[in-house]
């Protein structure tokens, strides 16, 4: 195929690209001018090394995201799976519950765990009647992880539902056939068969995860701060410095990509072996 | 010989619909059986009832005389070419034939050396690293078939494995898979409904219709002796008349009496005649019992084929000389030629 485009071609892409233009290209100049030129418009580095100082921060961030987007991974695998093997019918009616808690309010759902968390919440109170705890839940990292997960599933859950539903099942058969029982036919087919819908779905959890400030300040307490939480501070808060917060974005961006972009390294390099 | 498989008063249903309405069948060890039937009859579910894709309503699968019936597929000593190919699409040609082998964990020498030999045997030498996305149906049907039978099964099963082949291709790959049914001494289990491919390659012909066995024997008797009218029909283009039987050896057709050489029916009992395209003569005499005229000839390559308008049937002629469209004939058969059979119920 010719990959020049024509005229016409040309037209109607153009309102997409004045798009990408004014809301994707124009902040992100932005945030790099901010974050390299100080109030005085000079070009200085001072802020982007000022970024060092919050590395812990950077840490915890990178990990409880990780965790949070390994847990949704081994819940959503099997879940969708399963969902994709069924008759079409209960399919969507799945489909549909899946995506129920999508509906409501963000926040509204992060409240509700903080209810049911809290020393006095439900599930305290509960405990309580058979004679244990309380434990404190709310105001920990184990909160602030299942509140991503929480949250974050659906994303998931869809896009590795959208690429099994495509493996035939005949494929399994023969998987089957020749010699393979359910959980080797998983790893030799279903799962080579998948990476697309792995790889979008890591992306689709791990990237708002690593950024989030309101599970974290919602679930977490004060000392479990993310660097949304940071980011926040610097243009909303009392620390009010929009230049650090500039600069902080960039890294984290910069840090996301680099990440990412191993993650498709590495898939790529074992293309069609199978490991296992 | 033994029996490999036996299958034993096989019965399956789909939504409330019978599909497979008591099927027995014994299958000897070493055998080229071929399931043949229209389309829809239930071919394939039989071939996945032996493969353990599903499990009958009711009956037994018998494999070397132990009930396998609830097995599942990778227990069995039995591998599949399946009717839609299912190749992996995430692996090429050669990981695709190695998919059994490495499974099995065999060691990467012996894998190499047997998916290479496999690819010879279907002339895909040269095609290890391609996608098989990218093939052509022939070409994934070829990969099928070397992906199942480098397992080198006790069985397998071959569910219309030449389907999408071109004429030439077809007849060559028919040979092939015989000569390695052969020299393998696997037991093919092969789902067709191409009435010649199942003459021509196998030991024992299954003929099947609606669910169920319709005739089961060696080609020669499939044809020679067919036990109905349907098969009779299935196994090669017939004239199938309707005819009294009048005593023994004799039978009544289009309002003349006939020799034969069937006995054993009823006295004035309805009966379906078959006379087969190539067993009538035609004559320039059109004072015969039997009288027509030529409505169509058609060149067929070997032989002309010819509708013959008689006052009460159109007959089917096979010859190597036409007469001219539009001629009085006279249409002549002998008392061999007559295959008589009990009318189909329904
Ligand atoms: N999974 C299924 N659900 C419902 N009906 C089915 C299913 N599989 C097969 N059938 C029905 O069972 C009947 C027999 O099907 P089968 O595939 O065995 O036919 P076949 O002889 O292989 O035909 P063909 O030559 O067209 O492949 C058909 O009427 C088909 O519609
Ligand atoms: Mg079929």
């Amino acid at each position: 195929m010719d990959k020049k485009f024509n005229i016409g071609q040309k037209l109607v892409a153009s309102p997409y690209i004045v798009w990408v233009a004014v809301f994707v290209v124009v902040p992100l100049l932005m945030v790099a001018y901010f974050a390299f030129f100080g109030d005085e418009g000079k070009f200085t580095l001072e802020y982007i090394k000022s970024v060092g100082q919050y590395s812990d921060i950077f840490i915890r961030s990178i990990w409880m995201a990780a965790v949070a987007t390994i847990i949704c991974l081994l819940i959503s695998y099997p879940l969708a799976f399963i969902l994709s093997r069924m008759s079409k019918k209960t399919q969507s009616t799945m489909l549909m519950i899946v995506m129920l808690p999508m509906w409501m309010n963000f926040l509204l759902r992060t409240y509700a765990w903080m209810t049911l968390l809290g020393n006095e919440g439900l599930i305290n109170h509960l405990l309580g009647m058979i004679g244990l705890g309380p434990f404190k839940m709310l105001n920990t990292v184990g909160a602030v992880i299942l509140g991503m997960i929480y949250n974050y599933l659906p994303y998931m859950i869809l896009p590795l539902y959208s690429v099994m539903e495509k493996i035939d099942p005949s494929v399994l058969e023969a998987a089957s056939d020749l010699g393979c029982n359910r959980i080797k036919a998983m790893f030799r087919v279903v799962v080579p068969l998948s990476i697309p819908g792995i790889m979008s779905g890591i992306t689709m959890v791990f990237v708002p995860a690593i950024s989030t400030f309101i599970i974290s300040r919602m679930l977490g307490g004060g000392g479990n701060m993310l660097i949304g939480d940071l980011i926040e501070m610097q243009f909303l808060g009392n620390a009010y410095n929009p230049n650090l917060g500039a600069a902080i974005s960039l890294v984290l961006m910069v840090i996301v990509l680099i990440i990412m972009a191993a993650m498709h390294q590495l898939d790529s390099s074992d293309d069609d072996r199978v490991l296992l | 010989m033994e029996n490999v498989i036996s299958l034993n008063d096989i019965v399956v249903s789909f939504d409330g619909e019978t599909v497979l309405n008591n099927i027995n069948l014994d299958i000897k060890d070493k055998e080229f059986v071929t399931l043949l039937g229209p389309s829809g009859c239930g071919k394939t579910t039989t071939l996945r009832i032996i493969g353990g894709f599903i499990q009958p309503d009711s009956g037994e699968v018998i494999f070397e005389n132990k009930n396998i019936t609830k097995l599942p597929p990778y227990r069995r000593n039995v591998n599949t070419v399946f009717q839609k190919y299912a190749l992996f699409p995430h692996l090429n040609v050669f990981e695709n034939v190695a998919f059994g082998l490495r499974v099995r964990k065999l060691p990467e020498k012996e894998i190499n050396k047997a998916v290479a030999e496999m690819l010879e045997l279907v002339n895909l030498k040269g095609f290890e690293e391609r996608n098989v996305q990218n093939l052509s149906g022939g070409q994934q049907q070829r990969v099928a078939i070397a992906r199942a039978l480098v397992n080198k099964p006790k069985v397998l099963l071959l569910d219309e494995p030449l389907g999408a082949l071109d004429l030439k291709l077809r007849k060559e790959m028919q040979t092939e898979l015989k000569r390695i049914q052969q020299s393998l001494e696997i037991t093919f289990i092969y789902v067709t409904h191409d009435q010649e491919e199942a003459l021509t390659m196998s030991d024992t012909v299954v003929v099947m219709k609606d669910g169920s066995i319709q005739q089961i024997g060696r080609p020669v008797d499939i044809y020679n002796e067919p036990q109905n009218a349907f098969v009779a029909d299935f196994i090669g283009e017939s004239n199938i008349i309707d005819g009294i039987m009048l005593k023994d050896r004799l039978v009544a057709i289009c309002g003349h009496e006939f020799e034969c050489v069937d006995s054993g029916f009823d006295e004035k009992q309805p009966v379906d005649v078959v006379i087969r395209p190539e067993d009538i003569t035609l004559t320039a005499n059109a004072d015969e019992k039997i009288h027509g005229v030529v409505r169509s000839v058609t060149f067929k390559g070997v032989h002309y084929e010819m509708v013959v308008d008689s006052s009460d049937f159109s007959w089917l002629v096979h010859s190597t000389k036409a007469p001219e469209v539009g001629s009085e004939v006279g249409i002549l058969f002998g008392p061999d030629d007559i295959h008589i059979m009990n009318k189909m119920k329904g």
